[in-house]
């Protein structure tokens, strides 16, 4: 609701943590950013994105990750500030460069690498903590406390890039960065953003920015330089303080949200006077003797984060190199078992964790009122399973897939990849989706069981992939399988957008992240050039979709590309209305009569399908349903009928 | 409706239903709505993979003194706005008390697992009895059932605000949600004020 560069200085804006973070940029005067979409990071380039044209800024959804962040980089090296953000997982893709670039230094503009974990995996493949790979290729890190500190800490992080010479990094969290709280904005600067390349370079960088004959060695020496200079300037941060009495029966050591979640155990527990917070916003390098200045605090430490032990760990290491003489406290966390290593927490694990230690017993409600309200909710409310969108053309593509397996009869496999189709490992998708990794995986593997055949395998191979996948990961797989002749289709599941992370545009959209027209890479001009056989299907037609791909897993050779075509109908339904009114028929449904073992609703399991009770029969739940007609196509008795509306 | 103090500081509101519903864009309403009078508001909600068919909730703080965390604790919610009834009552369970108030609209959305048979949906008026039983005060809002009389049923998030402002349990009135609602629904904004008004004169009849 709030555009991001409201131009109010001073005032309190509800924002979204990636709001926030696209805000710090602003205000930090970033000229170019780029990104891959990914859960919970897309609205920080989404949001930059939409108001890049008037504040004069670039901003681009790049293939994949790893392009955005060489991109971002390229700016920084002509002077510009520079802004790359993903998910998790991006982190991964983009590693390879990071650790050279970390030895090369940046240019004379800030860089700053947005990461935003997904623990719990709500989102996500896995649930990756990417903290310690900023240990890990010693890059400065930064974890925001709340909506606030996520504006604040880009804005600062820009300065700091700039001064030490070194890329740092931002880790939120989806419960930052999906989470909505108050920002006070500060002011827009009125930058002129002017690039040039200096081939001679500034040295204040302590290392050039091209390749020069340097060894990796003295690089490596020239980067801990820096990184000790970052920890100085981290030893007197505001984002780093202790709340709470000067003696604690308890210190809680924490950061990011977990901040938020342990300041809300504190006072439900009306703990203020006995449990102090020591809450960390920079993580890496440790300010080691802000800590140590506060080890005294309490005998007993609380650590309080999500996923790996960053802070546990880190604390322990600062703890052993103390004196022989300190004394030593007790410390709890994950390794004590007090705070899970898995899935997110809350704050109710907080609470646990602190009446655990502190012996108390904590009773938010009525005792008979609880075991009356978890009673009834348990016995009464009925699962509800992930399910693809009615009238996705997925679910239609899904059933295809799984009535040519049936077909061949030689017991088809697929191989799944990330984005709204991974529930095909699921009953959205049949169950017909066997593998899931990361993004490109399944071509990949595909890649593999496809030169199985001098082993006796003979299953077709099906690797279903999305439209953004494809461009971002899978081009290198496809071109694989050609060369080297493995024998699987590679299904492009193309609906035109990266729907599962808000329809973001990608290469084959023909539009950029700015909204301006652009060429357009077609998929199937690119598949061809490659020289495979290539082709398009139509998912609402069943029947002609199902023969192709049963022809397709007949034929020899090498790899084959099926372009399963229909736009995402969330994107569909938002430019236009329904094209049919479908309703039941229900003289002709004759219900648990009819040999088709309820096929509409028990197997088809479209939620705009529902099953009247009462009368025994099909119905169209007409809140839901979205008009696209296919469910006519399965019906055996011809009882759901289509009309145009 | 003149103004009020929140009746608890921080207030945990909870607004739940299916994905798709717009819990998201009633929850945006809301809280912003209460920053611009000067709260301090913060909005957690379940996004992403859950986005469409699943169980959904926005968890609203609202505090004068501070930034709570985007999850209420367990048991203490003050106010729940279920936009569908097995939620309502998967809310109750896990954050219901004593004092906890409901504004439940009856509508039911059934779940693939309910229509394919592996999960059963209970008896509407039971459960209805369920939710009054465990709430301190309940209201129900035939939200979906009177948007679809006003052509569509996405109408039912301005009925289900209107239900939650004309209430009185929040410190909101017309005056102060009116300019949020132009700003969020620029195009249909007459409809959606017809459904909000519509929302305050349910919940006082």
């Amino acid at each position: 609701m709030t555009s991001i560069d409201i131009d109010a200085p001073g005032t309190s804006q509800l924002l979204v943590g990636n709001e926030a973070i696209a805000r710090g940029a602003l205000e930090a005067g970033v000229g170019f950013a780029a990104a891959y979409p990914g859960t919970p990071s897309s609205e920080i380039l989404g949001s930059l994105a939409q108001v890049a044209k008037n504040a004069g800024i670039y901003a681009e959804w790049s293939i994949n990750e790893m392009v955005a962040m060489e991109a971002a980089a390229g700016a920084s090296f002509a002077g510009i500030r520079a802004l790359a953000a993903m998910k998790q997982n991006g982190i991964n893709v983009v590693s390879d460069f990071l650790a050279n670039l970390v030895m090369s230094g940046i240019g004379k503009g800030g860089l700053v690498l947005v990461s935003c974990d997904d623990p719990s995996a709500i989102s996500s493949s896995n649930e990756q903590d990417t903290r310690p790979i900023a240990q890990w290729l010693d890059i400065p890190l930064v974890e925001p406390g709340d909506f606030q500190e996520a504006k604040d800490m880009t804005k600062w992080l820009f300065d700091l890039a700039e001064e030490l010479g070194t890329l740092c990094m931002l880790r939120s969290v989806t419960r930052i960065a999906h989470a909505r709280g108050n920002v006070k904005l500060g002011k827009l600067p009125k930058k002129q953003h002017k690039a040039h390349f200096d081939q001679v370079h500034d040295l204040k960088n302590v290392m050039p920015t091209t390749l020069m004959p340097v060894p990796s060695s003295l690089r490596h020496y020239f980067l801990h330089v820096k990184i000790d200079k970052a920890r100085e300037k981290f030893e007197s941060s505001s984002f780093n303080r202790y709340v709470g009495p000067d003696k604690a029966d308890l210190m809680v050591i924490t950061s990011g949200n977990c901040w938020l979640y342990s300041q809300d155990a504190v006072k439900a527990l009306g703990l203020e006077n006995r449990v102090g917070i020591l809450k960390l916003g920079t993580l890496w390098p440790m300010p080691e003797k802000f800590i140590r200045k506060h080890l005294g605090n309490s005998q007993k430490i609380l650590f309080v984060e999500e996923i790996d032990p960053f802070l546990e760990r880190s604390v322990m290491e600062i703890v052993a190199n103390l004196p022989s003489s300190s004394p030593r406290p007790t410390f709890y966390g994950k390794r004590s078992g007090h705070i899970n290593a898995y899935g997110e927490l809350n704050p109710n694990m907080v609470i646990k964790a602190i009446s655990n230690i502190l012996l108390l017993t904590y009773q938010p409600r009525d005792v008979e009122y609880s075991k009356k309200a978890e009673a009834s909710a348990k016995s009464n409310v009925p699962e509800r399973s992930m399910t693809f969108c009615a009238g996705c053309p997925h679910r239609a593509t899904f059933w295809t897939i799984k009535n040519a397996i049936k077909l061949d009869g030689r017991g088809g496999i697929v191989t799944g990849d990330i984005g709204c189709y991974s529930m095909g490992l699921g009953p959205a998708g049949f169950f017909q989706v066997r593998t899931m990794h990361c993004m490109g995986a399944g071509a990949g593997v595909a890649n593999g069981l496809g030169k199985l055949g001098q082993f006796g395998f003979d299953q077709p191979v099906l690797a279903v992939v999305g439209d953004s996948t494809f461009y971002h990961a899978t081009i290198p797989a496809l071109i694989n399988g050609i060369y080297n002749q493995s024998k699987f289709i590679l299904v492009i599941l193309d609906n035109s957008a990266t729907a599962m992370t808000g329809f973001q545009p990608h290469p084959g959209t023909g539009i950029t992240a700015m909204g301006e027209p652009t060429q357009a890479i077609s998929m199937e001009a690119l598949c061809r050039s490659l020289g495979a056989r290539v082709e398009i299907c139509d998912p609402f037609d069943l029947k002609s979709t199902t023969a192709t791909l049963l022809e397709m897993m007949s034929e020899g050779g090498g790899a084959k590309v099926a372009i399963m075509r229909r736009q995402c109908e969330l994107l569909r339904a938002k430019k236009e209305k329904p094209p049919y009114r479908v309703y039941v028929d229900t003289e002709k449904c004759i219900g648990e009569a009819c040999g088709c073992d309820r096929l509409c609703t028990r197997v088809f399991l479209c939620p705009g399908l529902t099953w009247d009770k009462k009368v025994g029969k099909s119905k169209i739940d007409e809140v839901i349903c979205n008009g696209c007609g296919v469910c006519v196509d399965i019906c055996p008795q011809g009882a759901i009928v289509r009309e145009a509306a | 409706m003149t103004k009020k103090r929140l009746m608890r500081d921080p207030l945990n509101l909870i607004i739940t239903g299916v994905g798709g519903q717009g819990n998201v864009m009633i929850s945006l309403i809301i809280g912003n709505t209460f920053v611009r009078d000067g709260y301090f508001v913060t909005i957690g909600e379940t996004y992403g993979a859950s986005q469409r068919g699943g169980p959904v909730m926005s968890h609203v703080r609202i505090s004068k003194k501070t930034q709570y965390s985007p999850f209420i604790p367990d048991g203490c919610a003050d106010i729940i706005l279920g936009m569908e009834p097995v939620e309502t009552l998967r809310m109750l369970g896990r954050y219901g008390n004593p004092n906890v108030i409901t504004i439940i609209n009856p509508r039911p959305i059934y779940s693939i697992d309910v229509t394919g048979g592996n999960a059963e949906y209970p008896d509407l008026d039971k459960l209805l009895e369920t939710v009054k039983e465990l709430s301190s005060q309940t209201w129900v809002i035939n939200a979906t059932e009177e948007a679809q009389k006003m052509g569509s049923p996405m109408f039912a998030n301005a009925i289900l605000i209107g239900a939650l402002v004309g209430s009185g349990v929040l410190p909101l009135d017309k005056k102060s949600v009116g300019p949020v609602l132009r700003e969020t629904f620029p195009k249909e904004i007459e409809a959606n004020l017809v459904a909000f008004n519509k929302g305050i004169k349910l919940v006082r009849s």
